[in-house]
């Protein structure tokens, strides 16, 4: 520790700000909480006003250009889930996504859905 | 949603319709290996508050305050079936301390997979209780390790007081077409249950 050059922090101790430094130390979004697989998608040709949004927040924006699962956006970007429903809830408040909630499977529109799951399943 | 339905910048495509599955059982019984098979893997990471037995578990931070977070890795992987279908496909945390995420992981699936290794089969019974009680449709699937005894898929049955209508199989983890057919069969069943299911009864999430 004492000797120059040795380093106090290293890449498995993580970042070294901490994930909920970037959203201002919240740790429940606003609105309830969201499903892994919530589908969030941006809406088009709306401009966000960049100085109101950290990067985070823009780089959301950007993966969500097509439909993506809450599961998905915080695989892709290595941000904890509560992190990503934090900025989701932000955006959401902006009136910049959709945040579309998974149907329960009792109240899917048709259960031959699942049919059509087996059948592509099958087709693996 | 109500915000949804009045903004006309909803009218930019269709959201696919995202259908959960998860993978079930003890600790180290071949779940992630499933999920790999199957899928390409990912891994998330979800933050989670424990209390009061936080110092319990020797976690950092225990006590302080009487609650403590903990980092729960999850494995996860997605199929896309069509255009307007995607399955996703959650193994849920084996470890005794983090059967609390269950409750999120279990809620609005479709479906699950509870793995057993019948040399410790008494492993897959937290697994086989939780979801019997919220009545999740699951199939019961043998993870054919080397060297385990192979037994009868209705001693299983027996040895785990399944209903008779539970599909139990034999699957290997390893093995993708293996992998593949216990999902289709998960999946057949629970269509079944919810076409059988009068609407108001039906498995819910919970």
């Amino acid at each position: 520790m004492g000797s120059s050059g040795e380093r106090w922090v290293n890449d498995e101790a993580g970042p070294v700000i901490r994930p909920y430094a970037l959203v201002g130390g919240r740790t429940q979004p606003s609105g309830g909480r969201l499903d892994l697989i919530a589908m969030v998608r941006a809406y088009r040709g709306i401009d966000p006003d960049p100085d109101s949004l950290e990067p985070e927040h823009l780089l959301v924006l950007r993966l969500c250009r097509l439909p993506t699962s809450v599961a998905d956006l915080s695989a892709e970007l290595s941000l904890p889930v509560g992190v990503v429903r934090v900025i989701l809830a932000d955006l959401r408040e902006q009136g910049l996504i959709h945040i579309h909630r998974p149907v329960p499977p009792t109240q899917l529109p048709d259960p031959q859905i699942l049919r059509r799951v087996a059948d592509g399943l099958r087709r693996l | 949603m109500a915000y949804a339905a009045s903004n006309p910048a909803e009218n930019q495509g269709s959201t696919p319709l995202a259908i959960k599955l998860l993978v079930a059982g003890g600790f180290g019984v071949g779940k992630t290996t499933l999920v790999r098979a199957v899928t390409e893997i990912k891994s998330l990471h979800t933050e989670e508050l424990i209390s009061d037995q936080g110092s319990d578990f020797g976690l950092p931070g225990g006590g302080a305050g009487g609650k403590t977070t903990t980092t729960v890795a999850l494995d996860f992987g997605r199929i896309t079936i069509d255009d307007d279908i995607v399955l996703y496909l959650f193994g849920t945390p084996g470890q005794e301390r983090f059967w609390f995420m269950w409750n999120e992981l279990a809620f609005g699936a479709v479906g699950v997979i509870i793995l057993a290794d019948t040399r410790r089969l008494a492993d897959c019974f937290p697994a086989v209780d939780y979801f019997e009680l919220r009545r999740v449709p699951f199939v019961l699937a043998v993870n054919n390790f080397d060297g385990a005894p192979r037994f009868h898929s209705e001693a299983v049955r027996v040895a785990l007081d399944l209903d008779p209508e539970v599909p139990v199989i034999s699957c290997d983890a390893r093995d993708r077409t293996s992998c593949r057919d216990a999902l289709v069969v998960l999946v057949d069943y629970a269509r079944r249950l919810l076409e059988s299911a009068p609407a108001a009864q039906g498995p819910a999430g919970r």
